[in-house]
């Protein structure tokens, strides 16, 4: 379990780092955090010519305040769960940051690594999913923003160029939403056999606002729109949620692999929608009733 | 003579942890002789396949590499099977691994080609430029097909794939089972899984060729045994190499293999290029090169009166030896034989076919077949016990063996070609001690409680008998240096048992010193040549009592040589604060460290009855056959029945392995032991393919417990001494994982008691589960549908 030979780049700006990417292009290979890519490159699965090391561009590590929050790409894991801005304002993302494997992970891991990474059973694909985020990709030749469907295109692919750099994620703040994450994982820190993100708004007693994204049953992030339908203009009681669970359930078309079946996957996405909705729409609720935020004290 | 017990019995830290906790310890990996070079094997991607064609000129060629070797390259002596290490009249086919395959490779991992360079990454890459033609095979995968007629072979010249077939009988089973009133019968499967200790294996070796000695570093569980092994193998006489057993990052039992392929490759390359090299297995190859274990099938019944009392039990059963079985069949009876546990049994069959297939060989794993045995009989008491309306823990009291009956005669033969004979025990009063720590009186108002708040919790408690402490012998040298400390040395290694400390603490008190003044070596060849190994159990009781034997040999001594030196008669001699004194006049007292010069004169002579010279001795301890502790475990388990996801709220062993030596020692061995007996049930699971590809190849895939799935283990012990050696202990290594798949197939059945389906199978995921709780007629929806029983 020895890497290949590679050359090694360790750009220290973002300009640089730019450049570097675009002379190697698809020979290249970015290392942020490592927590994936190093295994991959010890056990050869990955055979970069050139590792472009990112860890020394320290412009890319920012949480910025706004409409939008910024979490800059070279963003270490860790800092964004404890981050006030995140806690605050996207207390979602700080909720799915705990289950990113464990406190020594998240302190390598990166926010931009794991998106660029783009592992369907992550948690942090379905919070860009759910909350409608962004990703701002730059290279040599200019900057886009992408939403999470046009980036995440199948099983560890995205549409990054080979020149290109995800820089930046923009996250809406959660707004008088109440917002939850969970899963279901084999141990405590593994990727999740399935997981569910959701945000929700009530006024006066009935669902204005639904939004779900699954990790672990699909290509990449997995929103089911009928069954946001569903949820809008309904009363929050038991039988909503169950209904909800039933359409995940009959939605979705996950695949077996060793650590669960298809057949369980489905299963338990169904019950974990009722689960993730009931704990969102009593955060809602007392977003609500504070006026603010809707989390857990 | 009195004996002071200072040490024995306390709870003391260990001597070996300052050097460990601080980084200080000295692993494989550690050592970097000058001039080392790097080894690292092409292994088999195929599990069953010719190899038609092996170019290694690429290779060779890339800067760097030293030395590309196949087969083609080795002397006779290595290039055929290596040994076989224990054999038995049933196993017909002793088929034994190649140090590099020879024309067809049996399966995913087996090495083909050795690289020698000078950085474990060239010789990885050089690894990439071998090309190797195989022509495919069907493989033998599934252990059923693999037994039957007209699969294919794993060795074609044998025509089968059964390499034994052997069975015990006791009493006339068919006849007990004509006449009970009842019958049950049940099939159960234990699935494979691998030790993975924390550190994988490593070999590095020295080639001195001046003056022809060959120094082995191998983390291996049997130095001793391993030197002797490549004496043999390399032609150079024993006392030319030595063999070390550094600090081991565990062993569990599949590092005492006597020889795995690397165990002898890297010492003859050593030997062949005149430089030290280096091997240090990864992961990956670790999964695949290591051996396996657990993988049987058992078809079993009992027979038992109406009040529940067993008249037999009969198991016929199926082991997985994986593509060759150079260890035996030791497994296999480990588990045909620790099955009756505390029972009083009258009847008794057990037969077994040891199968050939195209997967990982097999070889004992902590357990090594103690698992299997216990998860079988106490699934059939808990049939019993269910069939018959009767409390669980009342059918087993019905049947324990009573204290006044031991020795027992179990009527069976050990692993160790022993008869199976119970030293001694009070069964009864282990199991009402963890019915009464467990709250066994009060679990069904407990229970009924957890159900009005909606959980699902259920109770498992379970039984088991442990061999330990088999011969054949070892052996421990006691010396007091003049620099007053006690040095010793014993053949057997440590993986991290605590060998430093309990070994010392006996020392100690046979020669009335301080703990931290006695240093022990363990596991090296070179500092005590005879020994036979760590595994089942045996290190405490078997090398301890040597330890113990050879420290009163010393004491004796150092009392025959101050009798002379204070002028006073020996048994008026009494040893306290590393001296020797007169009873009663203090003050005519000598140190142990001035006998020690005493002992070993300029001039003079060696007394008559002296033995040797110096405060010295060496002596042996071989007992005729094993000492057998007995444990009770008891657990609660929740289960979420929506997604199949269990929680340990509680887990008790109560325990009984004799004199303890010390209770610190013994409950980390304990917790370690429960840690991986949860991971057999609920986590780990080696998986291969139809092709015979191991799927499960990194910890993302193949799952360990953690800290934060592993609960407290609560431990009490109960001591009842075994006359079978003279500290009266018995062996612990074991205990904490033998029980732990029966007590949670019972607590699960427990819990799941209203869904009409009975746990059979272990190990158990959440996927699994939920697939059990469907065909039980339980949508995850959390609406119980209409009872499907």
């Amino acid at each position: 379990m020895k890497p290949a030979p590679f050359a090694y780049a360790a750009p220290r700006s973002l300009a640089e780092a730019l450049t570097v990417t675009g002379e190697h292009g698809a020979e290249g290979k970015v290392l942020a955090g490592g927590q994936s890519l190093v295994p991959l490159l010890a056990m050869r699965l990955a055979r970069p010519a050139v590792l472009i090391d990112l860890n020394r561009v320290r412009q890319l590590d920012y949480i910025r305040d706004g409409p939008e929050v910024r979490i800059g790409a070279m963003t270490r894991q860790r800092t964004a769960e404890l981050s006030p801005i995140v806690q605050r304002r996207l207390p979602l993302l700080a909720e799915a940051l705990g289950y990113v494997g464990h406190p020594q992970i998240r302190n390598r891991g990166t926010i931009g690594g794991t998106l660029a990474h783009a592992d369907p059973s992550a948690e942090l694909p379905a919070v860009l999913s759910v909350l409608g985020g962004r990703v701002v990709l730059r290279s040599g030749r200019g900057t886009r923003t992408l939403g999470s469907d046009e980036f995440f295109l199948s099983y560890l692919t995205t549409a990054l160029d080979p020149d290109e750099l995800l820089v930046e994620v923009r996250l809406p703040a959660e707004e008088h939403m109440g917002s939850a994450f969970v899963e279901v994982a084999r141990r405590h820190g593994d990727y999740a056999l399935v997981g569910v993100a959701a945000v929700v708004g009530v006024t006066e007693g009935r669902i204005t606002r639904a939004r779900l994204a699954f990790t672990g049953v699909g290509a990449g992030p997995v929103r089911i729109v009928e069954l946001e339908h569903a949820l809008v203009e309904r009363t929050p009681d038991d039988d909503a949620l169950i209904e909800a669970g039933r359409i995940a359930y009959a939605r979705l078309e996950p695949e077996s692999d060793i650590h669960a079946s298809a057949e369980y996957r489905r299963e338990v996405a169904g019950v974990l929608v009722e689960r993730v909705l009931r704990l969102a729409l009593q955060r809602a609720g007392t977003a609500r009733k504070r006026g603010g935020r809707g989390r857990r004290s | 003579m009195l004996m002071t017990t200072r040490y024995f019995g306390e709870r003391i830290k260990r001597n070996e942890d300052p050097r460990l906790l601080t980084g200080n310890g000295t692993f494989i990996d550690d050592l970097r002789p000058a001039g080392v070079v790097h080894a690292a094997f092409l292994r088999s991607p195929h599990a069953h396949a010719r190899i038609t064609r092996i170019d290694t000129a690429q290779a060779a060629q890339l800067p760097g590499v030293i030395a590309v070797y196949t087969r083609a390259q080795l002397p006779e002596a290595i290039s055929g099977p290596l040994p076989k290490l224990i054999g038995h009249p049933a196993l017909v086919h002793h088929k034994t691994q190649y140090a590099l395959a020879p024309e067809k490779v049996r399966l995913v991992g087996e090495p083909v080609a050795l690289v020698i360079a000078e950085s474990r990454y060239v010789a990885e890459d050089a690894l990439d430029l071998i090309e190797v033609d195989y022509d495919p095979l069907p493989p033998v995968v599934d252990l059923e097909a693999a037994a039957r007629d007209g699969s294919p072979l794993v060795h074609e010249d044998i025509g089968t794939n059964i390499c034994a077939h052997h069975t015990q009988r006791v009493g006339n089973v068919e006849e007990a089972f004509a006449h009970a009133t009842h019958v049950f019968s049940e099939r159960f499967v234990i699935d494979r899984g691998t030790a993975a200790p924390m550190e994988c294996r490593g070999v590095v070796a020295v080639w001195d060729g001046k003056v022809r000695e060959l120094t082995v570093w191998d983390t291996t569980q049997a130095p001793i045994r391993i030197r002797n092994y490549l004496s043999q193998l390399l032609g150079l006489p024993q006392n030319d190499i030595r063999v070390v057993a550094p600090d081991i990052g565990g062993g569990f039992g599949p590092k005492i293999m006597m020889c795995y392929p690397e165990e002898v490759l890297v010492p003859w390359a050593a030997m062949q290029l005149g430089r030290p090299v280096k091997w240090i297995e990864d992961r990956r190859e670790n999964f695949a090169a290591m051996n396996h274990e657990r993988e049987q099938i058992h078809d079993a019944s009992i027979a038992v009166d109406a009040d529940g009392r067993i008249l037999g039990v009969k198991t016929v059963f199926l082991y997985d030896s994986g593509a060759y079985i150079p260890y035996g069949i030791i497994v296999p009876i480990v588990a045909s034989t620790t099955l009756v546990g505390p029972y009083r049994i009258p009847n008794y069959h057990c037969e077994f076919k040891a199968v050939f297939t195209n997967k990982t060989i097999v070889s004992p794993y902590r357990g090594a077949g103690r698992p299997h045995g216990v998860f079988v009989m106490e699934r059939l008491m808990d049939r019993v016990a269910r069939e018959l309306g009767l409390d669980r823990v009342e059918v087993r009291r019905r049947n324990f063996i009573q204290p006044d009956e031991f020795p027992y005669d179990t009527g069976l033969i050990y692993q160790d070609n022993a008869p199976l004979i119970y030293d001694s025990g009070n069964y009864p009063a282990v199991l009402e001690k963890a019915v009464e720590l467990i709250g066994y009186a009060e679990w069904p108002d407990l229970k009924a409680r957890y159900r009005r708040e909606g959980r699902v919790v259920g109770l498992g408690i379970a039984c088991y008998v442990e061999g330990s402490g088999i011969g054949p012998y070892e052996g421990c040298r006691v010396t007091v240096e003049p620099n007053g400390r006690v040095y010793a040395a014993t053949s057997v290694g440590t993986q991290g048992q605590g060998h430093y400390t309990a070994f010392a603490q006996i020392i100690a008190d046979a020669l009335a010193v301080d703990v931290e003044d006695v240093i022990v070596t363990t596991g090296d060849s070179g500092a005590f040549g005879w020994g036979t190994g760590t595994f089942a159990s045996r290190a405490g009781v078997v090398a301890g009592n040597a330890v113990h034997l050879a420290a009163q040999a010393v004491r004796a001594k150092a009392i025959k040589v101050a009798a002379t030196a204070l002028e006073a008669r020996e048994e008026d001699l009494e040893l306290a604060d590393a001296r020797v004194f007169v009873r009663g006049s203090p003050d005519r007292s000598i140190t142990l460290a001035q006998l020690a010069v005493t002992a070993n004169p300029l001039r003079g002579t060696i007394p008559e009855g002296w033995e040797q010279p110096g405060l010295e001795a060496s002596r042996f301890f071989a007992p005729p056959r094993g000492t057998f502790p007995m444990g009770v475990h008891a657990a609660l388990v929740e289960v979420d029945v929506r997604t199949g996801l269990v929680t340990f709220l509680r887990y008790l062993v109560v325990h009984d392995c004799g004199k303890v030596i010390n209770p610190l020692i013994l409950d980390g061995q304990i917790r370690g032991g429960v840690a991986q007996g949860i991971g057999n049930c609920f986590y780990e699971k080696l998986v291969y393919d139809e092709g015979g590809q191991l799927l499960t190849q990194t910890f993302m895939d193949y799952l360990l417990p953690t800290t934060a799935e592993v609960p407290d283990v609560e431990i009490a012990h109960l001591e009842t001494p075994t006359p079978m050696n003279p500290l009266g202990v018995k062996g612990a290594g074991e205990a904490g994982v033998i029980p732990v798949p029966a007590v949670f197939a019972q607590a699960l059945d427990d819990a799941l008691a209203d869904f009409g389906f009975r746990i059979r199978e272990m190990p158990l995921n959440p996927s699994r589960l939920r697939e059990m709780l469907r065909a039980a007629g339980q949508p995850a929806d959390g609406r119980r549908a209409a009872a499907a029983r």
